[in-house]
């Protein structure tokens, strides 16, 4: 399906649209970092939390666990919600 | 795998034909992390011109950016952003190219852990430490929240180090986010002893200072005599606040600590600090942030006094920036302003930001919170800026520059 990447993201994905499948927000994030190794990290932490200035929108709703089903065809938004100067 | 491209945003200070010969092998160059990049700064072989090299990440967050004196073309950068996760950047052609570790530094999952402890995330890298001269490609890493880590890549692969990371006393001492500087909990002052790459040092803010003379196979406390907030238990390391610890390169049996409560001297085998603040002048006090050591002289050392008084300020003594120099190991200190503001200058200078040179006469440098990097070419007797004008600094690391090629 398609993700859109953040310009924060892009020198992983080096362009803001790109292809990755997953069934769960867990897989498709799994999907993307096999082939932008690295990019995973900068926003799951390793105790598999989502850290706190990223958020994922499917088809235009905020997703807030990563075991949340995605629909095959839907479009995963990767938002940098940055804050403070 | 993310690579960074540098900008091409190249400035000169002066004389930029002598500044070109100057990036040529064997000279110095200053490394400058700050809250939004990294800045390199090539010199001379008289000190007196330097060629700008920067931004490098602009906008990242930059903790420290270290050259590997092994090689002398090796640097890593601790990095992260407002919205991204910690990483480490490599770059092995003195900063032409940059290249993330392929595994940051990364607490265990908490699913490993049977200590029943509360799985912890890495905020950010905020201390780097090349290995032992002996052992090639071997750096540490500390950690806000604290943890150690270590590479044996040259920086591109880390992993959880020690047992301290997941010891439940450490954990303790260690405190939650509550209990740590303003940016949280540091593990800093990595200290590799040169003579043998199985004793090492670290310190905790707060969490106490730690030797370990079995590779890191275990740590302990090292806290005797240090001072405390009044009112606390000095044999808590959870109480005990070191600010900033080096190694003396002439003799490695001699510690110097900047505490948040006092100045102190080690001279191993002794377990006990010798409080030097006490003869520091009561009207600077004995607060600060960095240490510095000689690269020759055992009993030489520098420090940037900070006002500890009432809420704290954490700025220069009324306003008026100084450099304190020792030359007896501590037995009396001697003020070094020259060329510094007399009046209504307050300046922060954090833990990482101060450093020496290894030229004769020893070089100086300390950057502030304000965005100023300032250096002496005569062991602080007179101080000139460098440069103004940049990002809040966090750290800066001078280092012999070899051939990039």
């Amino acid at each position: 399906m398609k993700v859109l990447i953040p310009s924060a993201l892009r020198s992983y994905a080096e362009r803001g649209e790109v292809d990755a499948d997953g069934d769960t927000l867990a897989a498709l994030l799994i999907d993307l970092d096999r082939s932008y190794p690295g990019i995973r990290f900068r926003m799951i932490d390793e105790q598999g939390q989502i850290r706190p200035h990223i958020r994922f929108f499917f088809d235009g709703t905020q997703l807030r666990e990563l075991s949340q089903p995605l629909r095959a065809g839907g479009e995963l938004i990767i938002v940098q919600a940055l804050s403070g100067g | 795998m993310a690579k960074e491209k540098r900008k091409a945003a190249k400035a000169r200070t002066k004389a930029p034909d002598r500044a070109d010969a100057a990036a040529t092998t064997g000279q110095l160059v200053v490394l400058v992390a700050t809250r939004k990049g990294a800045w390199l700064y090539h010199g001379d072989a008289q000190r007196d011109t330097w060629r700008v090299d920067g931004p490098h990440f602009l906008g990242h967050i930059i903790s420290h950016l270290v050259l590997d004196p092994r090689d002398q073309r090796t640097l890593l950068a601790a990095a992260k952003t407002g919205h991204l996760g910690p990483t480490i950047f490599r770059s092995t052609d003195l900063g032409r190219s940059w290249r993330e570790a392929r595994q940051p530094p990364a607490f265990a999952p908490v699913a490993t852990d049977d200590q029943g402890l509360p799985g912890r995330s890495v905020d950010h890298s905020f201390w780097l430490t090349p290995g032992n001269a002996s052992e090639a490609d071997v750096w540490y890493a500390g950690t806000s929240p604290q943890g150690l880590f270590r590479s044996d890549d040259g920086g591109d692969s880390w992993r959880p180090f020690s047992s301290i990371n997941d010891d439940p006393r450490y954990r303790q001492w260690m405190g939650s986010f509550q209990d740590g500087t303003p940016d949280g909990p540091k593990l800093h002052s990595i200290i590799v002893d040169p003579r043998d790459a199985g004793h090492l040092y670290l310190a905790m803010s707060g969490g106490g200072v730690h030797e370990s003379v079995d590779g890191g196979g275990s740590f302990k406390p090292l806290l005797d005599q240090l001072d405390v907030v009044e009112g606390f238990d000095r044999s808590d390391p959870t109480f005990h606040d070191p600010h900033c610890i080096r190694l003396c390169p002439s003799n490695p049996d001699r510690l110097y600590q900047q505490n948040h409560c006092g100045i102190y001297r080690l001279d191993r085998p002794s377990e006990q600090w010798l409080n030097i603040g006490q003869n520091m002048p009561k009207s600077v006090g004995n607060v600060g942030f960095p240490m510095v050591v000689h690269p020759r002289d055992a009993d030489t050392a520098w420090v940037f006094p900070m006002d500890g008084t009432a809420v704290w300020p954490r700025t220069s003594p009324d306003g008026r920036p100084a450099v304190y120099a020792t030359r007896d190991a501590g037995e009396s200190w001697q003020r070094l302003a020259g060329g510094l503001p007399s009046q209504q200058a307050w300046w922060t200078v954090k833990r990482q930001a101060m450093t020496a040179d290894p030229l004769d006469p020893v070089g100086l440098y300390f950057g502030t919170t304000s965005g100023e990097l300032w250096m002496s070419c005569d062991e602080g007797h007179r101080w000139h800026c460098m440069a103004r004008h940049l990002p809040e600094i966090y750290a800066v690391e001078v280092a012999r520059v070899g051939d990039p090629s």
